[in-house]
């Protein structure tokens, strides 16, 4: 059951990365050169919307839909220095590959194959910070 | 109503789409944020064993790899049977731009030829670009501690400093790479 739910969430998802054109890389690219609204209207409008819903979520203390567990939505852990490292290689590898996580996927099922290149080294870079994460500032 | 879905969604659509996303995950008691999944990937492929970050009860977070297939099978229906073109509308800046760079199917194309079909798969460079594009992803992702997914939208919707610092980051790195790599990378 459970499985279904989060399979159906996850189709959702995949629709609206590639419908909305926030997987294209022709976007991505776009959007760092500032020359188009959409990408900033997607991320504003979504903003918006997400902090309404996440506000009324903890002032309701609203309960998990399937579970009845009440819903937490935790704080980052203080700090900056990991932050804004780990931002700008982020930010690195968006302008690169034009992808980010969740899009990563809605491409690969859109039948752009060669994406299997950015999830298998953005997997190995996942693997690489495990490994060096006790010598990184945080 | 289905002309207007085939058709590219339109900013103001798309956004509250996400949010929606964001809710529904919130309300069956997870989280959005979709590097996390590379994370359990590793650990399902037996990184724990290795290295402590990947010890973890990694089928608690399956749901995560599910969300992840969801994707998958969301981007072949919207690409398949939800499109009428796939082609995306840059502006004709972008596009005179990119022409000028050698990418010639901007505008006419929903991902650029030369790095997503299969012809990629034998070309060196495109090989070399999406490596180290998918590198630095994963690799800052996990140390941000989160994604366009989890810093930009749960964690701006929370109102949390640390999001906002690392999507100061991705926007300080990713306009350095714009105007000063790719034009020299592609």
């Amino acid at each position: 059951m459970r499985t279904i739910v989060y399979f159906a969430i996850g189709i959702l998802f995949g629709i609206t990365m590639f419908k909305s054109e926030a997987a294209s890389w022709f976007r991505i690219y776009e959007m760092f050169q500032f020359k188009a609204f959409h990408m900033y209207g997607i991320i504003g409008s979504a903003l918006f919307c997400g902090a309404i819903i996440t506000y009324l979520l903890k002032k309701f203390k609203a309960k998990s839909i399937l579970d009845g567990s009440e819903i937490v939505i935790a704080d980052k852990a203080s700090g900056w220095k990991r932050y804004l490292f780990g931002g700008l290689f982020f930010g690195f590898g968006w302008a690169i590959s034009g992808a980010c996580p969740g899009p990563m996927f809605t491409t690969l099922g859109a039948g752009f194959y060669p994406i299997l290149v950015v999830i298998a080294t953005a997997t190995f870079g996942t693997f690489c910070y495990g490994l060096l994460q006790k010598h990184l500032p945080h | 109503m289905i002309d207007y879905l085939l058709q590219p969604w339109p900013w103001y659509f798309s956004g509250p789409m996400i949010a929606f996303v964001l809710f529904l995950l919130l309300w069956t008691g997870k989280t959005f944020g979709m590097s996390s999944n590379l994370r359990t990937l590793c650990a399902a492929l037996g990184a724990g064993k290795k290295v402590s970050f990947f010890q973890f009860d990694w089928k608690a977070q399956r749901w995560n790899l599910v969300v992840a297939l969801g994707a998958v099978v969301g981007g072949y229906i919207a690409a398949n049977f939800l499109s009428v073109s796939t082609a995306v509308a840059i502006s004709e800046s972008t596009i005179a731009q990119l022409n000028s760079m050698g990418i010639q199917d901007a505008g006419q194309a929903y991902m650029p030829a030369s790095l997503f079909s299969l012809e990629a798969f034998s070309t060196p460079k495109s090989l070399l670009i999406l490596s180290l594009g998918g590198f630095f992803v994963g690799f800052g992702a996990r140390y941000a501690g989160g994604c366009t997914s989890g810093h930009a939208i749960s964690g701006l919707s929370n109102f949390q400093l640390p999001s906002l610092i690392a999507v100061i980051g991705f926007f300080i790195g990713g306009l350095f790479v714009n105007h000063f790599l790719l034009p020299y990378l592609l």
